[in-house]
C-alpha cells in the first residue's frame, strides 16, 4: 500500500521566450519526486528555483514539455480542461496571498459553493456543505454571507483552505501558504494544515521559502535550486544533517531565534563557506 | 537607442502605407457607381461609362492604386475631379493654417496641463476639486460648441477679435494672433480638460510611490523630489494622453475652421466630400496620416528619452 | 506602495451601483436631465405643436411668439417641434454607434484579452490602426463615398469607437486573467466560459458602462458636427443641422443658434458628468479593499484569533536594564501618538503612548505583528507618515531637538544627513527613470555640498564597501536591470553615504531570499560597527532579532509591550503577548517525523 499517489518523474517546463530567435527559458531541468498517500512533502528553496512552478505543473497551469506527472497511474501533465475538471475531485490548491486568491466581489458562500457547481450539487446539499466547510475550518458560521475584505489575513487562508477541501481531494498543493501571514497566525493555520491531514489523509505538497515551516510539517523534504532538486529525502535528515553543499549553505543561512546560539551558528555558517571555496578550488572548479 | 528610434520610424512607415493602402481601397472601390454620382441619376450608362474612363476608374482597381502609389511617391497626388487643380498643391497651401491651429492648442494645452496639474495634484484639497470640476466641465461640452460661444461673445458681440479671415504669419504677426486667438482658445479647451485629468492622475499615483519617501528620508526636498522625480515619471502616460488628443484635435481642427472661415484643411475637405470629389479626399487622408505619424514619432521619441525601460526594451 | 491605514467598514453589503448613484447629487441630476430629454423625444409626436417638416414662407426666422414657442428656422420651420423630433433620431442614431461599438469592442477585448495568442496581436495592431486617424477626418471620407445617410455614417462610426471599449476591456481581463482566483477556478475545472462569465464580466461591467456614457456624448457631439458642416441627411430634422441653420443666420437671428446648442450642451454634459459620478461611486466601493491588508491586519488584532485576552494585560512590562558602558543617548521618543483621518471624519489611532530610546552604536530591534504600529513609529521619527497622517501627541528627541515640533525645512537638513532609512522593498524604492549612479550622488551632493567628480568617487567606493561585485557597471545601469538583492545594497549604499548617526531599517531582509539576508545581515552589522550608528531594525523575525539587536522593544496594536536587553526578552519574556509571540516561532520544535500509514485515521484506500 505504498504506491505512490503522485509520481512525478523527469519533468522539464519550458516558457516561450518573447523575442523571435531567443531560447525558451527553462524553469524546471528534469525533475523528480514522489508522494505518498496521507503524506506531506515539503519543496523549499529560494526565489528562482522552480519550486512554484513544480507545483503548478502538478495543477496543469504550467506548460510541461518533458517528463511524466502521474497522478495514481493516470498521466497528467497533458490534461485537457474536461480531465481538469474531473481532476479537481482529486487535486486542490491553496495559493499564498490571502488578499488576491479570493475574488473581492463574491461571498464566502459563492466562494466555497464555486467548485461544488461544477458538480452539480443541489442547493440545499451545498449549502450544508458550505457549513460543514466553515466548521472545518474554524470560522464562525455567519462568514458565509460576508465579502472577504471584511477578514483577516488568517481569516481569508482558513477561507481558502475550506475551498481546496470542498470536493474531499486526496492532494492539496499548497504554494507558500502561510509566508504572507502573521508569526501568530501562522502558527495556528499549520496546526490547521496538521490536524485536518490527520482527520481526512489528505496529502500535502507543501511549497515554501520558510525552511522552519517546511521541517515542522514535512515528512520528506525535497530542496530546489535553479530547476533542479539537489537534495531529496526524510525530512529529519535533509533538515538536520544536508549532504550537498546547496543545502548546507541554505540551512546554515537562517538565523536561529537565541542570541548566543545564533552567534555561534553564524560563526559555524563563516567556517562552513570557507571549507566549502576550499573544497571548489581544490575541484578547479572556482 | 539607435535601435529604438530606427525601429519606430520603420514602424511609422508602415502605418502611413497600410492607412493609406486601405483608404485607397475603400475610397475607389465604388468604381461605376463613383462616375455615375458624378455625372447624375438622370445621365446614360454611355455618359456614366465615358465618365469613368475619362477618370480611369474603368481599371482594375490595383492598377489603379499602383499608378496613384508610383506618382505619389513623386509628390503628385492627382487632381481635383471638379476644378482640376493639383492635389498636393490644394493640400500644402492649407496646411499651414490647420498645423498652426492644431501645433498652437497642442502647445499650449501642454504647458497649460502640467501647470495646473501639479498645482492640484500637490496642493490637493479645494484648489484640486475646483480644477476637476471645471475640467469636467471643459471635457463634457463638445469642442465646436465652445467654438461658437467664443465666436458670439468676444467676436459678434465684444468684438474684440474678427470673427472670420485669416492673416498668415509672414504678413503679420499681430494680425496672425488676431484671427488664431480665438480657434486656438476653443481648441485648448478640450484638450487641456483631458490632459490635466490624465496628469493630475499619474502625479497622485507617482506621488504616492514608494522611492518618494525614500528619496526625501535621503534628505532631498519635496519640491525637488516632484519636479525632477515624479514630473518624469509622469511624463510618459502624459505624453501618451496627448498623442491620442493631438489626432482629436485635427478632427476638431475641421470644425472650427468652418466656424472661423479659416482657409485650412477642413475647407476643402468639406467641399470635396460634399461633392464627392475623392481625388481630394484621398490627398487629405494622406497629409493627415503623415502628420499623425511624424507627431507620434515625435513623441515615441520623447517617451523613450523619459524613460529607459521603454528605450532598453 | 505606501499603505495608508484604513477602518474597514462594518459589514458592507454589496448594493448595486444603481442604487449608490442616487445618492450621488450630480449624477441624480444628471440622469434625470437625460431622462427628461429621452422622454420628450420619444413623446415628440404628442408634445410637438408642428409638424417638424412643414416649411412656410410668411414664417421664415419668425420671433418666438404665440405661434412659434421658439420661433421658426430658414424655412419657417418650428423651432420647438424639430427640437423635439431631432431628439429621436440624435439619440437613436448615437445609440447605434454605442451598439455597434459595445458588441464589436466587448467580443473582441474578451477574446484577445483571454486567450491571447494571434487574436490579441492582429487586433491589437487593427485597434491601433483605426486610432490613428482622427475620426471627423475618417467619417468625412466614408460620406464622400457612401453619401448623406446617418444610419450608415453612425455605424461607421461606431466601428471606429469600438477600440475604446476594446482596450478597456482588453485591459480588465488581462488584470485578471493572472489573478490567483482565476487560478483556483481553472483548477477546480471551471470551463473558460464560465469563467469569463463568473469572474472577468463582473469586472468588466460598470467600466463598460460608464464608457458607455462617455462614448454615447461622443457619438451625439460627432453627429452634430457632421450635420453642422451642412453634411448630414438634409431629409430629417437634427439638432447639428438645426445648429448649422442657426450659425448661418446668425446675423439675422441671433437666437436661432441657441436652442439646439442648449441641448446638445446640456446633453453631453449630462452623460460626462453622469460617467464621472459612476466612476467615482466605483472607486469608493474598491477603495477599502486595496487599502484593507493593513486595516484588516489591525483588525486582526483585535478579533476573535485570539488577542482579546492578551489585551487584557495590557501593562507594559520593563525587562532590568544592567549598566553597561552604554554610547550616549541618541534618540528619545516619549509618549509618541500617531493618528490617520479617515474620510469619513473619524481617527484612526495606530500608535499610542510610545516610548523608546536608542542610543549611540545600539542595535535596537522594534518588534511587532501587521498592525502592530511599529513601522508608523518608524516613519514618524523621520516625519515621513503618508498622507493624511500625523503625530497627535509626544516628543522625539534627537540630538537635542524634539522633531515632533521641527518645520519640514529644518526637517530636511536632518534627514539623510544625521538619520538614514533602509526601506523593505528594494525594486520599489528605486526611481525606474534614473540610473543607480545618479541617484546614489543626488542626495550626496545635496547633503555635503561635493563636486559631482567627488560624488561619483565616493559612491564607487561605496558600491564597493556594499559588497557589489562590479561597481562602475551597476553604477550605469537602471533599476530594472539589478537583482533584488543588489538593490538593496544599493539602498544600503545610499543610506549609510552621508555618515549617519541613526539609522532606521525597516525590515531590511524581508523581501530578500535566505541566503542573501544573511550576507546582508553581516554586511549591516560591519557598517555599524565602522560607522559606530545607533540602529533601530524594524521586523517580525526573531532570528533576525537574535542575530543583530542589543535591546528589543515589542509592540501590539500600537502599544510598546514589552522592552528590554536581547536576552532577557528572548530568556525572561514575562508579557502573555511576547511569550505568544516567541511561542509561535518554529525554529525549535520538532520535525515532522516519519511517515507511517498507521497515524492517519479514516483512510480510503
Amino acid at each position: 500500500m505504498t504506491d505512490a499517489l503522485l509520481d512525478i518523474k523527469d519533468v522539464v517546463v519550458e516558457y516561450p521566450s518573447k523575442g523571435f530567435r531567443k531560447k525558451p527559458f527553462k524553469a524546471l531541468k528534469g525533475v523528480s519526486l514522489d508522494i505518498r498517500q496521507g503524506e506531506t512533502v515539503g519543496l523549499v528553496g529560494e526565489s528562482g528555483s522552480g519550486k512554484t512552478t513544480l507545483g503548478r505543473a502538478v495543477l496543469g497551469l504550467a506548460p510541461v514539455t518533458g517528463g511524466s506527472i502521474k497522478y495514481r497511474g493516470q498521466e497528467i501533465s497533458k490534461a485537457t480542461r474536461a480531465e481538469r475538471r474531473v481532476l479537481s475531485h482529486e487535486i486542490q490548491v491553496v495559493f499564498q496571498d490571502p488578499f488576491t486568491s479570493l475574488n473581492p466581489s463574491m461571498t464566502i458562500e459563492q466562494i466555497l459553493t464555486e467548485p461544488l457547481t461544477v458538480r452539480k450539487v443541489g442547493r440545499q446539499a451545498a449549502n450544508e456543505r458550505v457549513a460543514e466547510l466553515l466548521d472545518q475550518v474554524r470560522l464562525p458560521a455567519g462568514a458565509a454571507h460576508r465579502l472577504p475584505r471584511e477578514f483577516s489575513g488568517g481569516q481569508r487562508q482558513r477561507v481558502a483552505i475550506a475551498r481546496a477541501l470542498a470536493l474531499d481531494p486526496k492532494l492539496i498543493v499548497c504554494d507558500e501558504p502561510v509566508s504572507a501571514l502573521d508569526l501568530s497566525t501562522q502558527a495556528r493555520v499549520m496546526e490547521l494544515f496538521i490536524e485536518i491531514q490527520e482527520r481526512t489523509g489528505v496529502a500535502y505538497l507543501f511549497v515554501s521559502h520558510d525552511l522552519a515551516v517546511v521541517r515542522h510539517l514535512s515528512h520528506r523534504v525535497a530542496v530546489m535550486y535553479h530547476g533542479e532538486i539537489v537534495e531529496w529525502g526524510d525530512g529529519e535528515q535533509v533538515t538536520g544533517a544536508p549532504e550537498h553543499p546547496y543545502t548546507q549553505r541554505l540551512f546554515m543561512a537562517a538565523p536561529i531565534p537565541d542570541p548566543d546560539r545564533q552567534a555561534q551558528h553564524r560563526a559555524d555558517r563563516l567556517r562552513l563557506l570557507e571549507q566549502q571555496r576550499e573544497q571548489d578550488v581544490q575541484a578547479g572548479v572556482a | 537607442m539607435y535601435r529604438f528610434v530606427l525601429r519606430r520610424l520603420l514602424s511609422g512607415v508602415l502605418l502611413l502605407f497600410v492607412i493609406t493602402t486601405v483608404a485607397y481601397l475603400l475610397l475607389y472601390a465604388g468604381g461605376g457607381d463613383i462616375a455615375r454620382r458624378i455625372v447624375g441619376p438622370t445621365a446614360s450608362d454611355a455618359q456614366v461609362a465615358l465618365k469613368a474612363s475619362q477618370l480611369g476608374l474603368d481599371r482594375p482597381l490595383v492598377v489603379q492604386y499602383w499608378d496613384w502609389l508610383t506618382s505619389a511617391l513623386t509628390g503628385d497626388l492627382g487632381r481635383s475631379w471638379f476644378n482640376g487643380q493639383l492635389v498636393s498643391a490644394g493640400v500644402s497651401s492649407r496646411l499651414s493654417v490647420t498645423l498652426s491651429l492644431v501645433l498652437g492648442a497642442t502647445i499650449i494645452a501642454a504647458v497649460v496641463s502640467v501647470v495646473v496639474a501639479v498645482w492640484a495634484a500637490v496642493r490637493r484639497g479645494w484648489v484640486d476639486r475646483a480644477v476637476q470640476l471645471v475640467g469636467v466641465l471643459g471635457f463634457a461640452i463638445p469642442g465646436f460648441l465652445i467654438a461658437l460661444g467664443l465666436v458670439s461673445l468676444f467676436a459678434l458681440n465684444l468684438k474684440w477679435f474678427k470673427a472670420t479671415g485669416y492673416v498668415p504669419i509672414t504678413t503679420s504677426f499681430g494680425g496672425w494672433a488676431g484671427t488664431v486667438t480665438l480657434p486656438i482658445v476653443a481648441l485648448s479647451i478640450g484638450c487641456i480638460a483631458a490632459v490635466v485629468q490624465q496628469i493630475r492622475g499619474s502625479l497622485i499615483d507617482a506621488l504616492r510611490q514608494d522611492y518618494v519617501r525614500t528619496l526625501r528620508a535621503r534628505g532631498l526636498s519635496f519640491n525637488r523630489v516632484v519636479y525632477k522625480h515624479v514630473l518624469r515619471n509622469a511624463g510618459g502616460p502624459a505624453l501618451a494622453v496627448l498623442a491620442v488628443q493631438f489626432i482629436g484635435l485635427l478632427g476638431g481642427a475641421v470644425i472650427v475652421e468652418q466656424i472661423f472661415a479659416l482657409p485650412g484643411l477642413g475647407q476643402i475637405t468639406v467641399a470635396a466630400t460634399g461633392q464627392g470629389d475623392i481625388p481630394v479626399v484621398m490627398g487629405v487622408v494622406v497629409a493627415t496620416a503623415a502628420i499623425v505619424v511624424i507627431v507620434n514619432l515625435i513623441i515615441d521619441l520623447a517617451q523613450g528619452w523619459l524613460n529607459p525601460k521603454v528605450r532598453l526594451s | 506602495m505606501i499603505e495608508t491605514p484604513l477602518a474597514v467598514p462594518a459589514g458592507a453589503a454589496k448594493v448595486s451601483l444603481f442604487r449608490r448613484l442616487l445618492t450621488h447629487p450630480t449624477g441624480v441630476v444628471s440622469m434625470v436631465l437625460l431622462v427628461l430629454v429621452a422622454l420628450a423625444s420619444v413623446l415628440a409626436p404628442l408634445l410637438a405643436t408642428h409638424d417638424p417638416n412643414t416649411a412656410s414662407v410668411q414664417q421664415v426666422l419668425a420671433k418666438a411668439g404665440s405661434g412659434h414657442i421658439l420661433g421658426a428656422d430658414s424655412a419657417g420651420r418650428d423651432v420647438l417641434s424639430r427640437l423635439l423630433f431631432a431628439g429621436q433620431f440624435s439619440l437613436a442614431g448615437a445609440l447605434l454607434a454605442l451598439a455597434v461599438a459595445l458588441v464589436l469592442g466587448v467580443t473582441a477585448g474578451l477574446a484577445a484579452g483571454y486567450y491571447g495568442g494571434w487574436f490579441d496581436s492582429a487586433s491589437s495592431w487593427l485597434t491601433g490602426l483605426m486610432m490613428a486617424l482622427p475620426g471627423m477626418v475618417v467619417l468625412l471620407a466614408a460620406r464622400a463615398v457612401v453619401g448623406p445617410s446617418m444610419w450608415l455614417s453612425m455605424m461607421i462610426f461606431g466601428v471606429l469607437l469600438s477600440p475604446a471599449f476594446f482596450r478597456l476591456v482588453y485591459a480588465s481581463v488581462t488584470a485578471v486573467r493572472n489573478e490567483l482566483y482565476v487560478d483556483a477556478a481553472r483548477v477546480s475545472g471551471l470551463s473558460d466560459v464560465r469563467i469569463i462569465g463568473r469572474h472577468i464580466l463582473t469586472v468588466v461591467r460598470a467600466p463598460a458602462i460608464i464608457q458607455s456614457a462617455m462614448v454615447l456624448g461622443i457619438a451625439i457631439a460627432i453627429q452634430a458636427g457632421l450635420e453642422f458642416l451642412g453634411l448630414g441627411d438634409r431629409n430629417i430634422p437634427t439638432w447639428g443641422s438645426m445648429l448649422n441653420d442657426g450659425f448661418i443666420n446668425i446675423f439675422k437671428s441671433p437666437t436661432l443658434v441657441l436652442w439646439p446648442a442648449l441641448v446638445i450642451g446640456l446633453v453631453c454634459i449630462a452623460l460626462t458628468l453622469l460617467a464621472n459620478a459612476m466612476r467615482d461611486e466605483l472607486e469608493r466601493s474598491r477603495g477599502p479593499v486595496k487599502k484593507s491588508r493593513k486595516a484588516a491586519a489591525a483588525e486582526a488584532a483585535a478579533d476573535a484569533e485570539g488577542a482579546a485576552d492578551k489585551r487584557g494585560a495590557a501593562a507594559v512590562v520593563h525587562a532590568d536594564e544592567p549598566s553597561e558602558d552604554d554610547g550616549e543617548i541618541l534618540l528619545e521618543v516619549t509618549d509618541l501618538g500617531v493618528a490617520y483621518d479617515q474620510p469619513d471624519g473619524s481617527t484612526t489611532h495606530v500608535v499610542n503612548h510610545v516610548n523608546l530610546t536608542v542610543r549611540r552604536g545600539e542595535v535596537h530591534g522594534l518588534v511587532g505583528e501587521s498592525g502592530s504600529g511599529k513601522s508608523q513609529t518608524a516613519f514618524s521619527i523621520l516625519r515621513l507618515l503618508p498622507q493624511g497622517g500625523r503625530i497627535t501627541g509626544g516628543s522625539i528627541f534627537f540630538e537635542g531637538k524634539d522633531l515632533a515640533q521641527l518645520s519640514e525645512k529644518e526637517m530636511t537638513q536632518v534627514r539623510g544627513k544625521r538619520i538614514a532609512y533602509i526601506p523593505q522593498e528594494p525594486m520599489s524604492n528605486l526611481d525606474s527613470a534614473f540610473t543607480v549612479g545618479s541617484q546614489l550622488m543626488e542626495p550626496m551632493r545635496v547633503c555635503l555640498g561635493i563636486s559631482k567628480a567627488q560624488a561619483r568617487k565616493r559612491a564607487l567606493a561605496l558600491l564597493a564597501r556594499v559588497g557589489i561585485p562590479n561597481p562602475e557597471r551597476t553604477f550605469d545601469a537602471y533599476p530594472h536591470q539589478i537583482s533584488g538583492g543588489m538593490a538593496q545594497r544599493v539602498l544600503i549604499a545610499g543610506a549609510v553615504s552621508c555618515e549617519p548617526d541613526l539609522l532606521i531599517a525597516d525590515e531590511p531582509t524581508t523581501a530578500l531570499d535566505v541566503t542573501v539576508q544573511a550576507e546582508v545581515l553581516n554586511l549591516l552589522r560591519e557598517l555599524q560597527d565602522e560607522l559606530n550608528m545607533g540602529v533601530i531594525l524594524v521586523t517580525h523575525n526573531f532570528g533576525v532579532v537574535a542575530d543583530l539587536c542589543d535591546r528589543v522593544t515589542v509592540m501590539q496594536t500600537g502599544r510598546v509591550v514589552e522592552t528590554g536587553p536581547v536576552r532577557s526578552i528572548f530568556n525572561h519574556a514575562q508579557h502573555p503577548y511576547t511569550r505568544q509571540l516567541l511561542g509561535a516561532i518554529l525554529e525549535d520544535t520538532a520535525p515532522r517525523g516519519q511517515y507511517t500509514l498507521k497515524e492517519l485515521k479514516g483512510v480510503t484506500s
